[in-house]
């Protein structure tokens, strides 16, 4: 059960961060009209592409002791990243950046262009405009985005195994547990913790698909 | 009092390019003055009408030109001033009016008040709401409201800021004429306190003639003429212009002489029969105009009619009877075919059905020259 809570942690954690970092993000994407922004974009939906054993392998590199992220955190905390929380929370944020992201990105094109302008000629800047008027009406892109990058994380497995390792309490993680379990032989134990995070999965996911079909919205549609 | 009417003009003279792929499609280039009251802004669609209304909102940029009301400076490319749209005080309601849908009514309202103490911004959305007489739906929020409320609102979101200019694109579409008047008299009962230059797009004629002081033609991205409404839109000198402006009839004609002593010229409509008399226009015989004439300026008779003053009677036979709403549309073949709107009455009481001869009625000045 510590395994499940540790799961849990990271995954809101990331949820939280990847809101922070996500929306400014989104926000440049899907309004910015520079040309070169398909690069950022590219950058954005890697994870989706690559092997989780290669996002994990060039961040335990640049975390480890000899890594430039790796030197920076022993210089300002005096221990390093690698095998622990915080780096696999780092880790778990570039692995989940797209789930996070395109369902905000999406959403923020969806606003009316018009309600944008609306805002603008009665006086509100877009900071203003953002958080009175984009943001209310992205509120199902924004719960999309915490559920989704809240449920990959508790799903992942690639990154963490090359980041954190397999150290209990501080990084064994529900889906390493299971591994463990297997290789141990211990099928009992692996089916009950395979099939808590299924059910969370599934229940996670038909949360987000309702919200998507407006089963449920905060107020009432047109 | 003249200077006072100078320091709230809205002045603009602004070029724009639009670009696809890389090349210009399309180029706005004007130079309108905008004085309190209501302009109408006229024009078929793609003549630049919204984009005019958004470089002068500061929503567009602009390419070159300057944008002032009175002697304040919204835009000026040589000296290189450009005041963002939150910042200009303009406001702009859109043809689809752009409420926000998560706020209600009362919200939306007070969405451009800010930096006002909390009394004096009830006070305000409370008059205005008042004004526009939407009171009752405060707390409903856009989806749940009809349309002409929907469209009252709009006008008090935009108005409450107390703007010094007001852009109005098509706000009334889609209403019936009674609320349509209704909604234009509460506008005027507003504007006659605070005087402000209100632009008015719309290509409706009735619009035109239930609003207009002055009206702005805009073609292609120029302004075609501009004046007293009777003065633009009946005398059309562009070929879209008629159109948009309600000239069913669009008739090439070839000119067969000219009797410039009674300041009219003879035509022949297209290759028939059909001689017109129409006013004298800048032709020689021989040369090729377009004649344009409304559907409903022109008389339709069942028996050959004597004594007009009317000097075009031509005959010829209905083709076909369309009844849209209050008007019937009957189109007769006199050579040429000539749309004319009759009403239902006088269709049951002239008997007309399709494959009657008829004679047509039409005066020399209500065929317009078009080039």
């Amino acid at each position: 059960m510590e395994a499940l809570w540790l799961s849990m942690k990271l995954a809101a954690s990331v949820a939280g961060i990847l809101l922070v970092i996500g929306m400014p993000v989104a926000y440049w994407l899907a309004f910015s009209s520079w040309r070169g922004k398909f690069l950022l974009e590219s950058v954005v939906a890697l994870p989706l592409v690559l092997p989780p054993t290669v996002l994990g392998f060039y961040a335990l590199v640049a975390m480890g002791p000899r890594g430039p992220l790796g030197k920076l955190w022993i210089a300002l905390f005096g221990h390093g990243l690698a095998f622990t929380f915080g780096g696999l929370i780092l880790a778990s944020v570039l692995y989940s950046f797209p789930f996070a992201v395109q369902p905000l990105i999406a959403s923020f094109e969806g606003v009316d262009r018009r309600l944008l302008d609306a805002s603008a000629v009665l006086g509100s800047g877009s900071l203003r405009t953002f958080w009175r008027v984009i943001l209310p009406l992205s509120l199902p892109g924004v719960v999309t985005a915490a559920v989704l990058s809240f449920a990959h994380t508790l799903g992942e497995f690639g990154v963490v195994l090359m980041v954190g390792g397999n150290l209990a309490g501080v990084t064994r993680t529900v889906s390493i547990d299971i591994y463990d379990h297997v290789q141990s032989l211990e099928y009992g134990e692996a089916n009950r913790m395979a099939l808590v995070l299924l059910v969370i999965s599934f229940a996670v996911l038909s949360f987000v698909y309702a919200v998507n079909r407006r089963v449920w919205t905060p107020w009432p549609a047109k | 009092m003249a200077s006072e009417v100078n320091s709230k003009m809205l002045r603009a003279r602004l070029r724009k390019e639009r670009r696809s792929a890389g090349a210009p499609c399309f180029t706005l280039d004007v130079s309108v003055e905008v004085s309190p009251g209501i302009t109408i802004l006229f024009g078929a669609s793609g003549a630049g009408k919204s984009t005019l209304l958004d470089c002068l909102a500061g929503l567009a940029r602009t390419d070159e030109g300057r944008i002032a009301i009175g002697n304040d400076v919204l835009f000026d490319s040589a000296a290189g001033v450009h005041v963002p749209a939150p910042k200009r005080r303009i406001a702009y309601v859109f043809q689809t009016l752009a409420l926000f849908p998560h706020l209600s009514a009362e919200e939306n309202v007070a969405y451009g008040l800010r930096g006002f103490p909390e009394a004096e911004r009830q006070g305000r959305v409370e008059a205005i709401l008042q004004a526009f007489r939407v009171e009752k739906l405060r707390r409903q929020k856009p989806g749940e409201i009809s349309g002409g409320e929907r469209q009252r609102i709009a006008l008090a979101r935009s108005l409450v800021t107390e703007p010094r200019a007001l852009l109005l694109d098509e706000p009334l579409t889609g209403l019936d004429a009674e609320l349509k008047a209704a909604i234009v008299d509460d506008l005027r009962a507003w504007n006659t306190a605070k005087e402000i230059p209100v632009l008015y797009v719309t290509h409706s004629r009735d619009e035109v003639d239930a609003l207009g002081e002055r009206v702005i033609a805009l073609d292609n991205g120029r302004v075609a003429s501009s004046g007293a409404p009777m003065e633009v839109l009946n005398a059309p000198r562009r070929k879209k212009l008629a159109q948009a402006a309600g000239f069913e009839n669009l008739l090439s004609a070839t000119v067969l002489d000219l009797r410039e002593a009674d300041g009219v010229m003879r035509v022949r409509l297209g290759q028939s029969a059909c001689e017109i008399e129409v006013p004298l226009g800048y032709a020689v015989a021989g040369s090729r105009v377009q004649v344009a004439v409304r559907a409903g300026d022109i008389l339709l008779a069942t028996e050959r009619p004597h004594g007009l003053s009317a000097r075009n009677v031509v005959d010829g036979r209905i083709v076909s009877l369309e009844q849209r709403g209050t008007i019937v549309i009957a189109r007769v073949d006199c050579g040429v075919t000539f749309v004319v709107h009759v009403t239902p009455g006088a269709v049951r009481a002239l008997e007309l059905t399709a494959g009657r001869p008829v004679w047509l009625v039409l005066k020399t000045h209500s065929c317009h020259l078009v080039d």
